[in-house]
């Protein structure tokens, strides 16, 4: 009887964790080199994590089609999670390749690889999350690990600040959400979300469960930084060391993304109807204050971050109808949008290393000094801006298309505002191109920042040209997902 | 497969664009030349294009990429396609653009970027011109906001308004109006496809389905095409951006711009929002109507108070485009024959005025008509070029727009009476401010400190010598414009006159 205490009854299948054990691997490895390698020669620790990620993409690919389960549903694997995986890996490799040499700078490389590395494996578990305490888990991972790297510049006051502005934010959400979580748990008695969804739909509407929604919304809302709840991401952009505000930006964001339509879609299906609209006002809000407030701001990591808002706005728009559609439009955008803000946080820090400053007046003339980190830059916005035959247009379009029964209010708000956005995107353009440079000479660009900025440049366009295959590819993952 | 000789002509300014990308700033001349050969290669394959165009049987030709799936789960597919609504209007696009070339001859601040993105302009649109799929339609449509605004505010003028606010103002009025084209489409898509039970993009297939929608449906969606495509045609009271925007933009935008791209708007309303909605169409028909004489009467009066040569163009154009709302509004073959003919002639003669404006503020420096004085003696033959626009404008028999106005009057006549006179009598005011332009310019007492300056030559001549014989050509051979316009909006119009029924006269 004893040695039965020790058998699982359940199920086991340790392989749904390849990726993340590699991940978690591999992560360890850099910290631990970080010690035994000599000082000198830890750049080329950039290039180690790098390399680990993109094997680990290769792996991730190779599971494409792979459908498991751990656990009675608390951990899933499906093409779903496999393709979210699959961007953020892309996004850390393509901050990691594009910011070397300002990580390098900064010192400390192990701990800051590590973390990113760390960063991504509490994404990817979010990803797969399909219980309350995984996802719980995954989600402190990596807001923990961010905490570290936004302050990462010990000595600069504003990178400080920044950190302990977002931690005390972020812990104070993490409460909130907590809470949610927790009344959720007590309604129904489980924390599987597939579970909760079939119990859910059994019950009748109590004000109890209203709260837990609501509390759920905020906490997670805080992570896509959707308005009301947006008001740390401008200082915390803004103070952050640009690698990781741009990793910020796009991998926090995609993760809470992942893990809002698992848990609304799979787990509230049943009050669709009461969460749908609070979405629906809540992408609206956060597209038009994105956008108005990002017009007057001077500071391009200001403007970046409010622009930033206003795209989680749109990603929003594919949750309001929970379907098979929608699901896709927010992964498609959700992809997409990793280049474009990718190409243009590079660009900033990149700058950054020449020029010293992020205000947008020191951008004047950037077009003579270096055609290709305007070039850059101006697709890169306008991608975000949605204009063809850029991704943006293409994301947009899924996105927009699944409201148009019954949320035309928003097909308005969205599209009109993501014009009104190419006013700010169009001033940067402006300083770029129609100044001169106050220093002329030409800003040399180092081959693996020129790799980054080619390929994330070239991914938009494709995407945007013929956004065809990818979009099959979205469909087969988003398909996966009511297949639990 | 035949040779894709609409691809070829896509291609062709692009694939010059590229190849200026690679070529050191400092080589003036090459950079231009090789433009030109671009836009030469495009210009002559459209032309070719336009005469073996096979008018008896009609309908599209030169297909391409109908088979070609695009983008599957939308319907889309890379179909690129003329008929003889589309191919006067790619030919305009390539005589504009084959001259706007030379008519920037002279530009040497920046010149690989200024063509490069002249280029892609060009380049985009025509491709809104052979698209027969509504994505790459507006793939192409909204690509061209992006190179005009660059271009204006770098190489732009800030002589009234500055060049910045000329360039925001241009592209905010555009990007806002297709903002809720875009509404439209993607409303219209997400219907069609439920009514035709699969996705389908391409005009012909959107509009059989859209054709069936009801009545509701059609009037609101077309609400939303009129709003995004009346603001780029400049239909009355969106049309503000108009003369700002081209008095601020260098001379070979605002001759794209007025001669080309402000007809896409036209083109579209035709071919997109009458087509596929028809019940739409006939309710706002008199709307349309008072709003096009409203243009044409107040742009009008409006350029006859201008004493900046380009604001008389601009206004100008917005009335001209007046013209245009009021002859789709008459829903009838002949109205429509009239609209697509007189968006060539009026592409024609805005293109060569706005040539000849940019080359005498390029010498004067001034494009202040009071100071002016008698160019003609000075430089004769920037003269013949001015003048030769300047009659077109009010529409002198035997230049290009005589008939199409003409047309336009017998068919707005027809359906809305007493309205159209006003718009006709429009045609008196725009005589006594081009002539009023013309002679202050041209035939004042001439100025001492104009003598030294040397008339156009070489090849600032060729914008004079293309578009100048179009307009002589095609006003003494009307039929050569009007037999291909007419095999396109024949059938179109057959396809949705059982849904018109016009609501009543006014």
């Amino acid at each position: 009887m004893p040695a039965d205490m020790f058998v699982l009854t359940l199920p086991f299948d340790p392989s749904a964790l390849t990726l993340e054990m590699l991940m978690a691997v591999l992560a360890t490895l850099v910290l631990i080199m970080g010690i035994i390698v000599p000082k000198g020669s830890r750049h080329g620790l950039g290039w180690v994590s790098l390399l680990g990620i993109l094997g680990i993409l290769a792996v991730a690919v190779s599971l494409w089609g792979e459908k498991r389960e751990l656990l009675n549903g608390m951990y899933l694997l499906d093409n779903y999670a496999l393709f979210w995986k699959i961007t953020f890996m892309t996004a850390a490799a393509l901050v990691i390749l594009g910011c070397m040499r300002f990580i390098d700078n900064m010192g400390n490389q192990a701990e800051y690889y590590s973390l990113t590395l760390f960063a991504t494996l509490g994404m990817m578990v979010m990803a797969s999350a399909g219980d309350f305490i995984t996802f719980y888990l995954g989600l402190e991972l990596m807001t923990l690990s961010f905490v570290i790297l936004v302050c990462f510049r010990k000595t600069d006051a504003k990178s400080v600040e920044a950190g302990i502005k977002y931690l005390l934010l972020a812990g104070m959400s993490s409460a909130v959400l907590l809470y949610g979580l927790t009344l959720i748990y007590g309604l129904t008695g489980s924390i599987t979300i597939l579970e909760i969804g079939r119990i859910i739909a059994m019950q009748p509407l109590s004000p109890a469960l209203v709260l837990a929604v609501v509390l759920v919304i905020a906490g997670l809302g805080f992570k896509i930084s959707a308005v009301p709840f947006h008001m740390w991401s401008p200082d915390v952009y803004e103070g952050a060391p640009t690698p990781v505000t741009a990793y910020l930006a796009v991998g926090s964001k995609a993760a809470s993304f992942a893990i809002i339509m698992r848990l609304f879609i799979s787990g509230l299906p049943g009050i669709w109807e009461n969460w749908a609209m609070v979405m629906a006002i809540l992408a609206a809000v956060t597209i038009i204050v994105g956008n108005l407030v990002a017009i007057p701001q001077t500071n391009i990591k200001r403007m970046l971050a409010y622009s930033s808002i206003a795209q989680a706005g749109y990603i929003l728009v594919g949750l309001v109808t929970a379907t098979e559609a929608g699901i896709k439009g927010v992964m498609f955008y959700a992809f997409l949008y990793v280049f474009a803000t990718m190409a243009a946080f590079v660009v900033v820090a990149y700058y950054y290393n020449v020029a010293g400053s992020d205000e947008l007046k020191d951008y004047a003339g950037l077009a003579q000094r270096s055609p290709l980190l305007a070039a850059v830059m101006l697709v890169a916005l306008l991608s975000m801006a949605g204009i063809p035959p850029l991704a943006g247009f293409a994301g947009k379009f899924y996105l927009f298309k699944t409201i148009v029964d019954g949320y035309l209010w928003l097909v308005f708000v969205g599209l009109i505002m993501s014009m009104v956005s190419v006013y700010y995107y169009l001033r940067v353009a402006l300083v770029m191109y129609r100044d001169d440079p106050v220093d002329a000479t030409p800003i040399s660009v180092s081959s693996p920042v020129a790799v980054t900025l080619v390929f994330a440049t070239i991914a938009t366009l494709v995407i945007g040209i013929c956004p065809g295959p990818l979009s099959e590819i979205v469909n087969g993952a988003a398909h996966t997902f009511f297949l639990h | 497969m035949d040779f894709p000789i609409l691809l070829t002509i896509l291609l062709a300014p692009l694939v010059a664009s590229l190849v200026l990308m690679f070529i050191p700033k400092e080589e003036n001349i090459l950079i231009k030349s090789i433009s030109a050969a671009g836009m030469f290669v495009s210009l002559a394959l459209s032309l070719y294009a336009y005469f073996t165009y096979n008018q008896d049987i009609g309908g599209l030709q030169f297909v391409f990429g109908h088979d070609m799936p695009w983008i599957s789960d939308l319907g889309v597919t890379f179909f690129l396609a003329v008929d003889g609504i589309s191919l006067p209007m790619l030919l305009l696009t390539n005589l504009i653009g084959f001259s706007a070339i030379f008519a920037s001859w002279n530009i040497n601040n920046r010149p690989k970027e200024f063509f490069i993105l002249l280029l892609m302009l060009i380049a985009g649109v025509m491709g809104t011109f052979i698209a027969h799929d509504l994505f790459i339609f507006l793939l192409f449509y909204e690509v061209v906001v992006i190179p005009i605004y660059i271009l204006v505010i770098i190489w732009g003028s800030s002589k009234r308004v500055t060049k910045e606010y000329a360039g925001m103002k241009l592209t905010m009025y555009l990007l806002i109006g297709s903002g809720f084209l875009l509404v439209g489409v993607i409303a219209l898509f997400v219907k069609t496809t439920a009514i035709a039970g699969h996705p389908d993009m391409s005009f012909t297939g959107m509009a059989m389905a859209a054709q069936q929608l009801g009545e509701f449906d059609q009037i609101w969606l077309f609400a939303l095409m009129l709003f995004g495509f009346g603001s780029l045609i400049s239909m009355w009271p969106f049309h503000s951006w108009s003369p700002d925007g081209y008095a601020g933009a260098p001379t070979a935008v605002s001759m794209i711009h007025a001669g080309v791209l402000k007809k896409i708007g036209g083109y579209g309303l035709i071919k997109i929002a009458v087509y596929m909605l028809p019940l739409g169409a006939s309710f706002f028909a008199p709307y349309m109507a008072v709003l096009g004489v409203i243009g044409v009467a107040y742009a009008a009066m409006g350029a006859m108070a201008q004493k900046d040569l380009k604001y008389v163009v601009g206004y100008s154009s917005v009335s001209h485009m007046g013209y245009v709302i009021l002859a789709v509004a008459c829903l009838n073959v002949i109205g429509i024959n009239g609209a697509v003919a007189n968006m060539f002639a009026h592409g024609v003669m805005a293109a060569l005025f706005f040539s000849m404006i940019g080359f005498i503020y390029e010498k004067t420096h001034t494009r202040w008509i009071p100071d002016m004085g008698g160019l003609a003696r000075q430089t004769p033959r920037l003269a013949v070029g001015f003048m030769l626009a300047a009659m077109a404008s009010l529409g002198l028999p035997g230049l290009v727009s005589f008939v199409p106005e003409f047309t336009i009057f017998i068919a707005s006549f027809d359906v809305y009476g007493g309205v159209a006179v006003i718009g006709i009598a429009g045609i008196i005011i725009t005589a006594l401010y081009v002539l009023r332009a013309g002679a202050n310019t041209l035939f004042g007492p001439p100025r001492p400190e104009y003598d030294h300056l040397e008339d156009i030559k070489g090849p600032e001549m060729v914008p004079l010598v293309v578009l100048g014989t179009v307009l002589v050509v095609g006003g003494c051979l009307p039929s050569l414009l009007f037999d291909m316009i007419n095999s396109g909006v024949v059938p179109l119009h057959a396809a949705i006159s059982d849904a018109l029924q016009l609501g009543g006269k006014l």
